[in-house]
Order: C-alpha cells, then sequence, then structure tokens
C-alpha cells in the first residue's frame, strides 16, 4: 500500500516536473506504439472488410487463424523478429536491431491481427446490413469495401483502440527486439520491468501510472476527434 | 427515353430454396413501356420474382436474359426494397450515394439529392441521420435513392406500405411521372386500388406460380381464374 502511494506521489511529481527522461521515454511509447497502430490499420481493417465481403474457399481457415493469431505470444513474436533482423539473419543487412523501427515491426506483427479481427465481425454485421443495397447499386468490390469501412467507422476505430492498447503495454517482444537502451529504445513497458527489476518500485509504479493516463489520454483524444460520443447514435 | 436493355426475358426461371420450390417455373418478357404490377397473396413470391428478375437471386434453373449485356443492365435498373435498407449516413448522402458510385462529384450528387429528396416530401429532412426517419419516410428516401440515377427499369417491392393516403397519392403521382418519362416500372402491391390506378398490366402470383396476367383491362374486368378473383374482391380466400 505504501509503495503504492509512494508511486502516486512520485508519478505526481515527475509529470509536474516534466522529468525529461520521463518525457523521452512516454514520448518514445507513443512514437512506437501509434506507429505500429496507424501500420497495423492501414492493414488490417481493409483486411477485415476484404475477408467480410468475400466469399472464398479457404475463408473460414483464414478467420480461424487470424482469430489465433490474435494471441500470438509477443515474446514469441519478438524472438522471431530479433532472429530476422540479427546482423545474421535474412533481413540483417537493414541494421534495424535495437532501434525504434524494429520495435514498431514486432508491434505490427502482434496488434494487426487483433484489428482484423475486431474490424471483420462489425464490418460482417454492417454488410449483412447492406448486402442486398449495395448489390443493387452494381457497386464494385473496391467500392463496397470503401462504402463499409467509412460507414463503418465508429466500430474500426474501437478495433484501432484495441490494437493500441495491447501495443502500449506490450512489454516482451519490444524489449527483445529494442533491447531497452536508455536514450535510444527504452519505452514505458521496459523502464517498468527494469525498475521493478532493481527494486524500485516507487519509481516503477510512477511510470505505470503515467502509462496508465497515457492509454487513457490516447482513447479520449481519438473518440474527441471523431466525436463518437457526441453523436447520439453513431 | 427508348431503353436500351429491354426487353427482359425469363425462361423457366425457378427458384428453390432449403430443398423447396419458391418460385416458378415462370416464363415471361417484359418490354414497352409502362408499369407492371405484381399481386398475390403473402408468399407468393413476389418478392422472389422482383429479385430474381433484378439479379439478386441466383437462378440455377431457367434463365434471366437482357437485351444487353449484363453490365449495361445492371447499370440501369434501381431497386427499392420491402423493407427499406438505410445507409448509415445522412438522409441527402444516402440518396446521394448512387451518383457517387458512377463518379459524380460530391456537390453535384449532393444538389441532385436535395431536389430529389423534394421531389418525394423530404426536403426538411435532408440533413438527419437516415436511421432516425419513420417507417415511411424511410421508404420515401428508398424511392429518391432508387430514382436519382434515371434508371430505365425499376423494381419496387411493395413501396408504399406504410405510407399515409397523402403520401401515398405523392408516391403514386412521382412514379406516373417516372412512367412518362419513359422509366419501365415493375412492382409489387397488396393494395387492390393501387393496382387499379396504377398498372398497365398485371401479374398475379399464386404459390410460386404465375397464375393469371393480362393487360389492367382484362384483369380487372375479365379475371380468368377464381384465386384472383376472390383476391380483388379482397375475399378472405380459404
Ligand atoms: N431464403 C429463403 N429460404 C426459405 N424460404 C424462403 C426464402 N426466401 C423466401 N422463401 C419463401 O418463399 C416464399 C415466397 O416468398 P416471397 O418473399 O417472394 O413472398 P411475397 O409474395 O413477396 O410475400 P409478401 O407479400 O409477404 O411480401 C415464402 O413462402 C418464403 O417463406
Ligand atoms: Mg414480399
Amino acid at each position: 500500500m505504501n509503495d503504492i502511494l509512494r508511486g502516486l506521489a512520485e508519478a505526481g511529481q515527475l509529470v509536474v516536473t516534466a522529468d525529461a527522461d520521463l518525457v523521452e521515454i512516454t514520448a518514445r511509447s507513443l512514437q512506437v506504439s501509434l506507429g505500429a497502430t496507424i501500420i497495423a490499420s492501414a492493414i488490417g481493417l481493409p483486411f477485415g472488410a476484404w475477408l467480410a465481403v468475400n466469399r472464398f474457399r479457404m475463408r473460414r481457415t483464414v478467420i480461424a487463424l487470424l482469430n489465433a493469431l490474435m494471441g500470438l505470444p509477443p515474446v514469441v513474436v519478438g524472438l522471431i523478429v530479433y532472429v530476422l533482423f540479427s546482423r545474421s539473419g535474412p533481413l540483417g543487412v537493414f541494421g534495424l536491431l535495437f532501434t525504434p523501427t524494429v520495435m514498431v515491426i514486432a508491434q505490427v506483427i502482434i496488434i494487426t491481427p487483433i484489428i482484423a479481427s475486431i474490424a471483420h465481425q462489425a464490418i460482417r454485421e454492417l454488410w449483412a446490413d447492406y448486402h442486398d443495397l449495395l448489390i443493387s447499386l452494381n457497386t464494385t468490390r473496391g467500392q463496397r469495401i470503401k462504402a463499409l469501412l467509412w460507414d463503418g467507422r465508429r466500430a474500426l476505430l474501437t478495433a484501432s483502440l484495441a490494437g493500441f492498447g495491447r501495443a502500449i503495454g506490450e512489454v516482451g517482444a519490444i524489449m527483445i527486439v529494442g533491447g531497452n537502451i536508455d536514450h535510444a529504445t527504452r519505452v514505458l513497458t521496459t523502464a517498468i520491468a527494469l525498475e521493478t527489476g532493481k527494486g524500485d518500485f516507487a519509481l516503477a509504479l510512477a511510470l505505470g501510472f503515467v502509462l496508465i493516463a497515457l492509454a487513457i489520454a490516447v482513447n479520449l483524444a481519438l473518440h474527441m476527434l471523431t466525436r463518437t460520443e457526441k453523436d447520439s447514435r453513431w | 427515353m427508348v431503353s436500351t436493355i429491354l426487353p427482359l426475358k425469363l425462361e423457366n426461371v425457378e427458384l428453390r430454396r432449403g430443398g423447396r420450390r419458391i418460385l416458378g417455373p415462370i416464363s415471361l418478357n417484359l418490354s414497352g413501356q409502362g408499369i407492371t404490377i405484381i399481386m398475390g397473396p403473402n408468399g407468393s413470391g413476389k418478392t422472389s420474382l422482383l429479385r430474381a428478375m433484378h439479379g439478386l437471386e441466383r437462378v440455377r434453373r431457367g434463365k434471366v436474359s437482357w437485351q444487353s449485356d449484363i453490365q449495361t443492365a445492371r447499370a440501369q435498373q434501381a431497386f427499392v426494397f420491402q423493407t427499406p435498407i438505410v445507409m448509415r449516413r445522412r438522409v441527402v448522402d444516402c440518396i446521394a450515394y448512387p451518383l457517387l458510385l458512377t463518379g459524380a462529384a460530391r456537390s453535384v450528387a449532393r444538389k441532385a439529392a436535395v431536389e430529389q429528396a423534394a421531389s418525394v416530401g423530404l426536403l426538411d429532412s435532408v440533413d438527419l441521420p437516415a436511421e432516425v426517419l419513420s417507417g415511411g419516410e424511410k421508404q420515401k428516401m428508398a424511392l429518391a435513392r432508387a430514382l436519382i440515377r434515371r434508371p430505365e427499369v425499376l423494381f419496387l417491392d411493395e413501396p408504399c406500405a406504410n405510407l399515409d393516403t397523402k403520401s401515398m397519392a405523392e408516391i403514386e403521382a412521382i412514379l406516373t411521372a417516372a412512367r412518362d418519362a419513359g422509366t419501365r416500372i415493375v412492382m409489387s402491391t397488396h393494395n387492390v386500388g393501387q393496382a387499379r390506378r396504377l398498372a398497365d398490366d398485371v401479374l398475379f402470383l399464386w404459390d410460386g406460380y404465375l397464375h393469371e396476367q393480362g393487360t389492367k383491362a382484362q384483369f380487372f374486368t375479365a379475371t380468368q381464374t377464381a384465386e384472383a378473383k376472390a383476391h380483388i374482391n379482397g375475399d378472405l380466400i380459404p
């Protein structure tokens, strides 16, 4: 209990004084996880929609696979990305290991299935509603996906936010591929792991509170931006 | 307007669902001008027939063919569903949507949509989310959306089912005007009075079969079958 209170106090102090290290790793956390969310959304949302409107032989298999991929253990993803990008690995030439870029790549792999899967669910329902109309209007496949993505944008925002939530709190993969290097790849979650390991619970908790506040702030900001809560129904 | 896609030909079209025959086999020719009214009791296959004509049902037995190639034919038709399909958009954007699909600029499409909305009496509602419209207003919205591309052939599935008499009169005026402008209309209705007012010819369905057909005069004054007679008179058919 004491630790928690001290953590809160320390968090308050770090925030109020705009502690330089805190600002830096918070900004990096945001940069990595938002970057991963944007890229994963660009892939996952259209893919989810495409999956909802197309009937093909392997559809069920692909959906099952997608759902299974949602549970990908981040540590394993991190390990695989590490091996791929390590100096002797097939992608070693890019020299990306222990950079924020490779952290983004690892997180994209982790959250794309989540975003695609939630998007698929939402779009499938909308497609059931719109199906006859869009067929009747002689739409092309691209037009259908566009209409569904646009009219389903509220639900899709939720999909992206779920992905972001997973990314911002993820530690296993970015620890491995990023290395938690001070002033280079340290982010909130890896810093928390480090401080906990060192036994500095107050600082670890302080970072934890900042992380939670950050996650909430991003959610609220995005909702406000798209005015989800303001419009009566959607 | 001379139709480029008619005649529409149905040859022994039969629809089956779940091992049950729900329509046909039906053969018919749709050409020329005017309004064809489809009548028949609930479950007799009116919706199924309209959907089969429009290409919404996969026809495994028999053949549906237009004079033109299928792409041209599809682009020149519109369909008003028995239950209106409402997009999650403002009314004006719902009505403008078909124009956007064919490449119209948003501003042009919106302007046309507002005019079309006015023609069905929805001018005051154009900025509302379409979802909040009443049942009858949604039907009017769907009609405006169907008309906005000036289709050569317009299918309507009980478009006046939820409308009051004033709205019905307005809609009938719009349909008559569209017919006079050359739009070929095929429409189902349970309203015998409406059928009498609008029909140029009638198709009467019974248990999925084309039980009787003819011009309005033939059908209403020289009715052949007992079932059609009873239907016109509003008898409670055993
Ligand atoms: N997908 C389906 N599966 C099974 N039966 C179906 C299906 N679609 C239609 N039917 C059946 O086909 C018959 C004809 O339906 P249809 O909707 O064409 O009737 P309708 O003449 O339009 O009736 P209503 O006046 O009530 O609108 C009905 O008995 C219906 O139950
Ligand atoms: Mg029907």
